[in-house]
């Protein structure tokens, strides 16, 4: 494993209290894989991810947990030496983060120089060979980025994380903006990339699309916590978690033959709140009264789930496929 | 079916009210636009009461019980700042020139604030030929030097108080105009507004309820700035004699005592006290005009 | 049926800044939203326009509910031209053509309470105050925004993404239009809020009879939506069909490349190299002939010459190339 995150836990001072953005979180990211970490909007995916990389905002901190990479844990000191050089990051707005006044070649050699060390000409060889491996022309190392489309923005975003060999590549959110095509070539760049240079990646997204075309292993948070994980393949076609189900039904499918899609009722919990038991018990469809006491992870080693009725798994698959089933948790707030 | 009581006004309500709330509010939040604003409500209440405080007449020359000039008396307890070389009791001169200061500098804030906001909305929102022309006109404006274009339109229209403020204000609004413009330019692309528009609000109404509410805090701050501005140039005029010689002001005080060497004589008390009111008015609304800067754009509040 | 929503040759040019070079030699460079569009809207017709960024969908849907003017060609709204709507008529016209917006966050005014923000259009077109309440409630039924007296006094910065725009459909449903022009309604939303609210919109359509115009950049979406989907490229419509047909048989090369680029949640699915080249060209020079030939696996010298036409097929579609 290249990386682990053991049961992280991120927090927020806010105006209105404490916000805990990541509260118990654990997955692993064996070596050479890609791992998806997918959920909605303030699930906390981003927020792992920043913490992982230690550039969270000022007003967060790593309230409690561990993050181990090769096996160091990792604290504020270490994770400042191993950025860039060890494991690279590409935020949700890589695109707009390159330099403006500066062309894209010598933002490139910068990194390579400052932080890398190399000699100037060394760093134009590999600026030139960085480029390539994201398909992009050399001879657009001599642009400025307003003169690059969002897409090769996003390559050029790309080629600067892996400037420095890093093992593991965070990124967050890489295509969502980007149009379905330009978004294919991207996910074929990064693919290409784990195996050229056998980088692990972590690929934030709210897409299980992107997820089932790009990753290995993908890993479900929801309200800041860790609700499913396992291979795609697995997740994907015998989902154990009642979030997962649902969203896999709110998801649409351009070849299935399925004309329905069916919401997941309610919003997800305000996590300035303090949280007991399972997080997404007002949207279920399946919950008991025992699910408001923690549900811990359970599961046969490497397809894990966070839901008390994991036992139960298959037949809840199967009401889940009805759309009957999900109206019942739409009687709680409308969303 | 449960009663539908009438809705109250509050859901039809302009939106303006609630700004206008929040604006007046706004110096409980911020303790130096709150300084500013206890400053002003000094002076305002000076100039208010400025007969009850100040007994004597602020032009009268004065005698004293021997007959002479009370001129240049050092302060104490009959004048408590002393008196002038013609015998003028500085005091009184101090208490009544709030009321010149006072008047000018808001006389000149509500007019910027008024022909900057409406200027600004109009080009801002309709463009095209309405838009350059204003902003051609502003740009003219802008191009004149401040001081002297004072004292050539006072030489022209004569030494009076209001034209005084007239000048400023002629030189003042195009700034305000300005970014209350680009402010608009930006509003005007906005989700909502487009909606008002396909709703079938005419320009006139998305100008002025949704636009403006908006950019108002805007126009706060460019008045609050105007006041400043207004009474500087005000003393500034004065000083340098072009002011109304029928009204006292803190500018004639400090001209007066210029023009008679009051420095040369340590006649402190002359001239500190006024320059000491010039800076204090116009820091209040400099404090102001800050904390309604806050309010229009605020910054994040980390921890 | 007639037609609701008629378009003839489209045009809409954006000007652009010229150099001092452009002036001297007396040329004009504008941004080419639109080319040339064509089509109809029957009425009661769903009818999606799909298309990647800078493909001039949002474009044509602003022009549909004349909020610009086309630079040329016609459009008519119920047999009557669109251009010369003014005053009362025009009056008219927004209360029967409404838009649901694509960021729910931004489309109401953050100082107004939602009642407020649902009752405007009412206010806008003059109905009489007694009307309004029953009005706002009946257009918060539509929505399904459950107990909406809680929902009267807030504002805006209260609400979720999903609730939001269930409260932009009310505000465009409030005066019973025949027209809605949804853009991209839900792809601010997250996903498990999304179904929800394209539920809605079919449900809506389907009470109330409307005739509605999808604007989206996600093809997997518009398929729960509408039966008929037209693929744009540049400001040009280059296929107009039944949208499973688009999906399961696309003709034109650019919608196979569409469709063949939307990944969907199978692991197992097609990694294929797209049937695509290069990117996509300054839109304010693009290719002579079809605009799309420089990145077309199929290109002609036919392609460079001439730019096609949208012709119906024998299948009962209409598609823009030289090909067929």
């Amino acid at each position: 494993m290249i990386l682990e995150v053991d049961n992280l836990q991120i927090h927020y001072s806010t105006r209105d209290g404490t916000a805990r953005a990541v509260d118990g979180a654990s997955f692993v990211v064996p070596e050479g894989r890609i791992v998806g970490l997918v959920g909605e909007s303030g699930c906390g995916k981003t927020t792992a991810v920043r913490a992982i990389m230690g550039v969270l905002a000022e007003n967060g901190r790593q309230a409690g947990g561990r993050i181990v990479f090769k096996g160091q844990a990792m604290d504020e000191a270490t994770t400042r030496r191993l950025r860039w050089r060890d494991i690279a990051y590409v935020p949700q707005s890589a695109m707009s983060s390159l330099d403006p006044v500066y062309t894209v070649g010598s933002q490139l050699i910068e990194v390579l120089t400052k932080r890398g060390g190399f000699s100037r000409t060394t760093a134009r060889a590999r600026s030139v060979e960085l480029f390539d491996l994201v398909g992009l022309n050399e001879r657009r190392l001599a642009d400025y980025p307003h003169q690059f489309s969002g897409g090769m923005r996003q390559r050029a975003a790309i080629a600067m994380a892996l400037a420095l060999e890093p093992s593991l590549l965070l990124a967050d959110e890489p295509v969502t903006a980007l149009d379905v095509i330009v978004q294919r070539q991207i996910l074929d760049v990064l693919r290409s990339l784990q195996q050229r240079l056998k980088v692990s990646m972590v690929l934030v997204t709210h897409d299980i699309s992107v997820v089932a075309y790009l990753c290995d292993e993908v890993v479900v948070m929801y309200a800041g916590q860790v609700v499913e994980s396992g291979p795609v393949r697995e997740v994907l076609a015998r989902p154990r978690h009642p979030y997962t189900m649902g969203l896999r039904n709110a998801f649409p499918d351009l070849l299935s033959d399925a004309l329905e899609l069916v919401p997941i009722g309610g919003s997800p919990p305000d996590l300035r709140e303090p949280l007991s038991g399972c997080r997404f018990v007002p949207r279920c469809p399946f919950a008991q009264p025992a699910c408001s006491l923690d549900a811990a992870m359970s599961g046969d080693g490497v397809h894990q789930s966070a839901c008390r009725r994991d036992g139960e798994a298959d037949t809840l698959r199967t009401a889940a496929l009805d759309p009957r089933t999900w109206q019942r948790s739409s009687s709680f707030a409308m969303s | 079916m449960a009663e539908r009581a009438e809705p109250a006004p509050a859901r039809t309500g302009w939106p303006l009210l609630p700004v206008l709330r929040r604006m007046a509010a706004m110096p409980l939040k911020d303790p130096f636009a709150f300084a500013g604003v206890l400053i002003y409500l000094l002076f305002a209440l000076v100039a208010l009461f400025a007969a009850e405080l100040a007994p004597l007449d602020p032009m009268e020359i004065l005698f004293t019980k021997a007959g002479k000039l009370a001129a240049n008396v050092p302060p104490g307890a009959e004048f408590p700042l002393g008196t002038t070389n013609l015998g003028r009791d500085i005091y009184a001169q101090l208490i009544y020139g709030t009321r010149s200061a006072l008047a000018v500098g808001l006389s000149a804030a509500i007019i910027v604030a008024t022909v900057g906001t409406i200027v600004g909305l109009v080009a801002g929102y309709f463009g095209g030929t309405t838009d350059a022309v204003l902003m051609r006109i502003a740009d003219m404006a802008l191009s004149l030097p401040f001081l002297p274009f004072v004292i050539v339109l006072t030489g022209f229209l004569g030494a009076s108080t209001s034209n005084i403020v007239l000048a400023v204000a002629l030189l003042l609004w195009p700034n305000s105009a300005r970014v209350i413009r680009s402010q608009v330019l930006t509003l005007r692309e906005r989700a909502y507004v487009e909606a008002a528009r396909v709703t079938g609000a005419s320009a006139w109404r998305i100008l002025f309820v949704h636009i403006a509410p908006n950019i108002l805090p805007l126009s706060f701050v460019y008045a609050a700035i105007a006041i400043g501005w207004a009474i500087i140039t005000e003393a500034s005029v004065s000083f340098l004699g072009f002011g109304d010689s029928g009204s006292v002001s803190w500018g004639m005080m400090l001209q007066d005592a210029f023009a008679s060497q009051a420095l040369s004589r340590g006649q402190y008390a002359w001239f500190v006290p006024p320059g000491i009111c010039i800076v204090l008015v116009v820091v209040a609304g400099f404090f102001i005009s800050r904390g309604y800067e806050e309010v229009f754009m605020p910054r994040l509040r980390g921890r | 049926m007639a037609a609701l929503v008629e378009l003839r040759d489209v045009v809409k040019h954006f000007p652009v800044t010229r150099s001092l070079g452009e002036i001297a030699r007396g040329a004009h460079p504008a941004v080419r939203a639109l080319d040339g569009v064509t089509f109809d809207v029957g009425d009661g017709d769903a009818v999606a326009i799909v298309g990647e960024s800078g493909c001039g969908k949002t474009t044509l849907g602003r022009l549909m509910l004349k909020l610009v003017e086309p630079t040329g060609g016609a459009i008519n709204f119920g047999g009557a031209p669109m251009a010369g709507l003014t005053g009362e008529r025009l009056r008219d016209f927004r209360r029967q053509a409404q838009l649901v917006f694509q960021n729910p966050f931004d489309a109401l005014n953050p100082r107004f309470t939602i009642y407020r923000a649902v009752v405007e259009p009412l206010i806008n077109a003059g109905i009489d105050k007694a009307e309004h309440a029953d009005r706002v409630e009946g257009a918060f039924r539509r929505v399904h925004l459950a107990d909406f007296d809680r929902y009267f006094d807030r504002y805006p910065h209260q609400l979720s993404g999903g609730q939001l725009q269930r409260v932009v459909m009310a505000r465009a449903l409030v005066l019973g239009p025949r027209f809605l022009v949804a853009d991209e309604p839900v792809s601010m939303l997250d996903v498990s809020v999304r179904a929800g609210i394209l539920a809605l919109l079919r449900e809506v359509r389907e009470t109330m009879g409307l005739t509605a115009v999808y604007i989206s950049h996600d093809l997997a979406l518009v398929r729960y939506l509408c039966e008929r989907t037209l693929v744009m490229y540049l400001g040009r419509v280059v296929e107009d069909a039944a949208t499973e047909e688009i999906v399961r048989r696309p003709r034109h090369p650019y919608t196979r490349a569409l469709v063949a680029a939307v990944p969907v949640p199978d692991p197992d699915q097609s990694r294929q190299p797209l049937p695509i080249k290069g990117n996509v060209p300054d839109a304010r020079e693009p290719p002579s002939g079809c605009s799309f030939r420089d990145r077309c696996p199929h290109a002609m010298p036919r392609c460079a010459a001439e730019t096609p036409l949208l012709r119906p097929t024998a299948d009962g579609r209409r598609v823009a190339c030289h090909l067929d």
